[in-house]
């Protein structure tokens, strides 16, 4: 039976197909729906992490008791989880294990846009990569066999544009994979120097096999053209723009299995064609490959490393067509994402902005505070980095720094990466003033829960951290909570813990106010004859103000009454509709 | 036969994912292969938001580039003019004529262009606006604007009023199902 399914859900019907019992991840867009439908499935275990390491741990820990395993995170995740990944290629594996990592070219939600096919090189594992949803669910069912019978585990790349594309898939039957029997073997696993001595070459003669198999593996094929003049090598998502453009006029050499690449393949197809280019997304992987083997090809001196492609790019480099366009003179505003009505992070901002604080972000919806109008945001580099970094800005820039600095992190990103920050403050004594802001939700990537929400990835209630507990134990005394939507109290609590000569942290806590259990309050309205035009209430950026006519007018539409905008009409002009 | 390309457009949180869906189950209902692509994350806080839908004999790109698209189905009116070039030379855009102001308008930054609509159609774009917040809210709730442009895009297919009611059976909840199926009929024109 086929089914129209995105992507992820077709990744996630393959793992189970293909027997997986154990899947452990940490949410982040492209990959986040993986674990989310695979958590639909009651006869395998599934999890949120607090991060994308202790994900691929857990991973490990049940391939090494003899079950199929596997773990999903976006490409920035891979870095975390580099370290286990680059020894766990000399381990190897007991049980099957998978690792899903999914690429965001153009940035749609992400801070970089690397290629994750790097990662497949430099620590030595095979990755495929699907080009539909038809391929995620072969591919993934497949890779479990793949990685069992190399001793390896295996990297499976996605991208946005397969990951959340809904295309026609063969759903079939789970295979049963019982747990292999646990053996100690201290040689395989425990990687001290003497073992990892021993094993390194062991890897070195696997990717030697690798190569081999991926002559004439199934995922990887060729689809001779009517013209045997060009050829083009591709992958992925590329390989669609590819048939959209030329269909089955030119020939392709469509790779399924990205690292390692073949040689051989490679070279045949090469002669039989005129013209060989290399299409793909970020960096020339393929091409440096192809031109490592002595082959005359062309790639990035057509195509960009910069961004996504569509057929156009595909047209345009190859034949030199450009659509013919209609469109407006006016010129039409950007539309940039905005915080949410109601959103508990603004009045927080609100009041760093107001106090011109400089402010060292963190990642997820709240990274938004940084547009326009609030502008609250310094710097925002990776998970956890706020605290880390104010730290750091704070030892160099003195008590001077101390006292005009905060960061802000948010809860799921706490439990990620910031923990350990806090760590680093408490213990190397900075006087740093750190704000959670505990939206009780992981917010950006669609409400996952974490280990503060109280509640598992199947919604079953669960341990809940203590934030306030956690924070004194790793040694500061200085914690409090603030609600968001109460201005003073917010300008209050920032205030004094600046001025404080210790580090603090403050917990501006409410919970998004997308989730199901938050309900609205009635939609707020400004009296016209009291409004003055001053435009306070516009300094928050709320997407549900505007000024027409010289006035302020909220829509009742968007508006959920969070009372914030109120807080500063000096006029009293916003009251309850 | 050819592809047909379809662009659902508007400002994230309007609700396009319903509409991608009743597309996508019609179509493969009706036995073509079909692609639905959407961007997840950042940019569904207000921001932009574009879905492709696509469906022929066989379909391979997720995407629709510049100049392809049939028919441009958009919940707000700046997103109409925004996605304009995206549309095929003969191609038609189905608008709700709702203004959302941007963040860039809303602090003064920028301006709400006036007559946009009118301007595209100066250009002879095929323009065909309807207050669809309206309609929904005479079927019921503002929620089912989605569906009452479903509703006038279904006029421009030959599938019948019927398979697409059935369709929409299939795919909203049971307690929804009749507001949507007159949210439907106000889009479509009875």
């Amino acid at each position: 039976m086929k089914e129209l399914i995105i992507g992820n859900k077709a990744v996630a019907r393959g793992l189970y197909e293909g027997g997986v019992q154990v899947i452990s991840s940490y949410p982040g867009t492209p990959s986040t729906e993986i674990t989310e439908f695979a958590a639909l499935y009651n006869d395998i275990h599934c999890e949120w992490a607090p991060n994308e390491k202790v994900a691929m741990e857990v991973a490990f820990g049940a391939s090494l008791r003899g079950v199929r395993s596997a773990c999903a995170m976006k490409h920035v995740g891979l870095n975390v989880a580099a370290d286990p990944l680059f020894t766990m290629s000399y381990t190897g594996v007991n049980g099957g294990l998978v690792v899903c990592v999914a690429d965001d070219p153009a940035m749609h939600s992400s801070q970089n846009e690397q290629d994750s096919r790097h990662y497949a090189i430099a620590a030595k594992v095979p990755m495929l990569e699907p080009a539909d949803s038809a391929e995620a669910l072969a591919f993934a069912k497949s890779a479990f066999d793949l990685s069992e019978q190399f001793d390896t585990p295996v990297l499976f790349r996605m991208c946005t544009r397969i990951a959340h594309c809904q295309g026609l898939a063969e759903i079939g039957q789970r295979e049963e994979h019982p747990a292999k029997p646990y053996e100690k073997n201290p040689a395989k696993y425990i990687m001290m120097p003497g073992n990892a001595k021993k094993r390194h070459p062991i890897v070195e003669e696997r990717t030697a096999k690798l190569t081999e198999y991926a002559e004439s593996c199934p995922f990887n094929k060729v689809e001779w053209g009517k013209d045997g003049k060009l050829g083009i090598i591709t992958a992925g998502t590329c390989y669609q723009y590819v048939k959209e453009v030329f269909g089955d006029d030119v020939s392709v050499l469509k790779l399924g299995m990205i690292n390692p690449l073949p040689v051989k393949l490679l070279k045949d197809f090469a002669s039989k064609v005129e013209r060989l280019v290399v299409i793909e997304e970020l960096d020339p992987i393929i091409e440096s490959h192809c031109k490592n083997v002595g082959l005359e090809v062309e790639g990035k001196s057509l195509f960009s490393m910069i961004g996504e492609f569509s057929q156009q790019t595909v047209a345009k480099a190859l034949l030199g067509s450009t659509p013919e366009t209609v469109s407006a003179d006016s010129p039409v505003p950007v539309r940039p994402p905005v915080m949410c009505a109601g959103c508990p992070h603004r009045g927080i901002y609100y009041t760093l902005a107001k106090n011109k604080l400089t402010v060292l972000g963190d990642i997820g919806c709240y990274t938004l505070g940084a547009t326009p109008p609030l502008n609250a945001l310094d710097s925002t580099l990776c998970m956890g980095a706020s605290i880390s970094g104010i730290h750091g800005f704070n030892k160099a820039g003195g008590a001077e720094s101390e006292g005009k600095t905060v960061c802000v992190i948010g809860d799921s990103t706490f439990m990620h990466s910031g923990i350990t920050g806090l760590v680093n403050v408490s213990y190397n004594a900075s006087n740093s003033t750190v704000i959670i802001l505990d939206n009780s939700i992981t917010g950006m990537t669609g409400h996952q829960q974490n280990p503060t929400t109280g509640y598992n990835i199947k919604g079953d209630p669960a341990a809940k951290v203590d934030l306030e507990s956690l924070c004194r134990a790793v040694g500061i005394n200085r914690v409090r909570v603030v609600d968001p939507y109460d201005l003073k109290a917010c300008d209050k609590a920032v205030k004094e813990e600046l001025a404080a000569n210790e580090p603090s942290v403050i917990i501006s806590r409410r919970p998004c106010m997308l989730l199901k259990y938050v309900k609205a309050k009635a939609p707020l309205q400004v009296d016209a004859d009291k409004c003055r035009s001053c435009k306070s209430c516009m300094r928050l950026g709320c997407p549900a103000l505007s000024m027409k006519g010289g006035k302020a007018v909220i829509d009742t539409t968007q508006c959920v009454g969070c009372g914030v905008c109120a807080q500063l009409c000096a006029f009293d002009a916003i009251k309850e509709g | 036969m050819k592809t047909t390309n379809i662009m659902i457009v508007g400002v994230g949180g309007q609700g396009s994912l319903l509409a991608s869906k009743l597309l996508g189950h019609l179509f493969v209902k009706k036995g073509y292969d079909v692609k639905v692509s959407e961007v997840h994350g950042m940019s569904q806080r207000g921001g932009s938001v574009v879905t492709y839908v696509r469906y022929g004999e066989k379909v391979y790109s997720p995407v629709v580039s510049e100049g392809e698209a049939d028919y441009i189905v958009s919940f707000e009116k700046l997103e109409a003019a925004r996605h304009a070039p995206m549309l095929k030379k003969d191609g038609k855009i189905i608008v709700n004529t709702q203004e959302i102001s941007p963040m860039p308008v809303i602090i003064g930054a920028a301006e709400y262009p006036t007559d946009i609509l009118e301007e595209l159609k100066s250009k002879g774009v095929y323009v065909d606006g309807l207050d669809a917040l309206s309609l929904a809210l005479e079927a019921g709730s503002a929620k089912a604007t989605n569906i009452v442009l479903m509703g006038r895009l279904a006029g421009y297919f030959e599938f019948t009023k019927e398979e697409w009611l059935t369709a929409i059976e299939e795919v909203v909840a049971p307690k929804f199902v009749e507001m949507n199926k007159k949210a439907f009929m106000l889009g479509y024109g009875q």
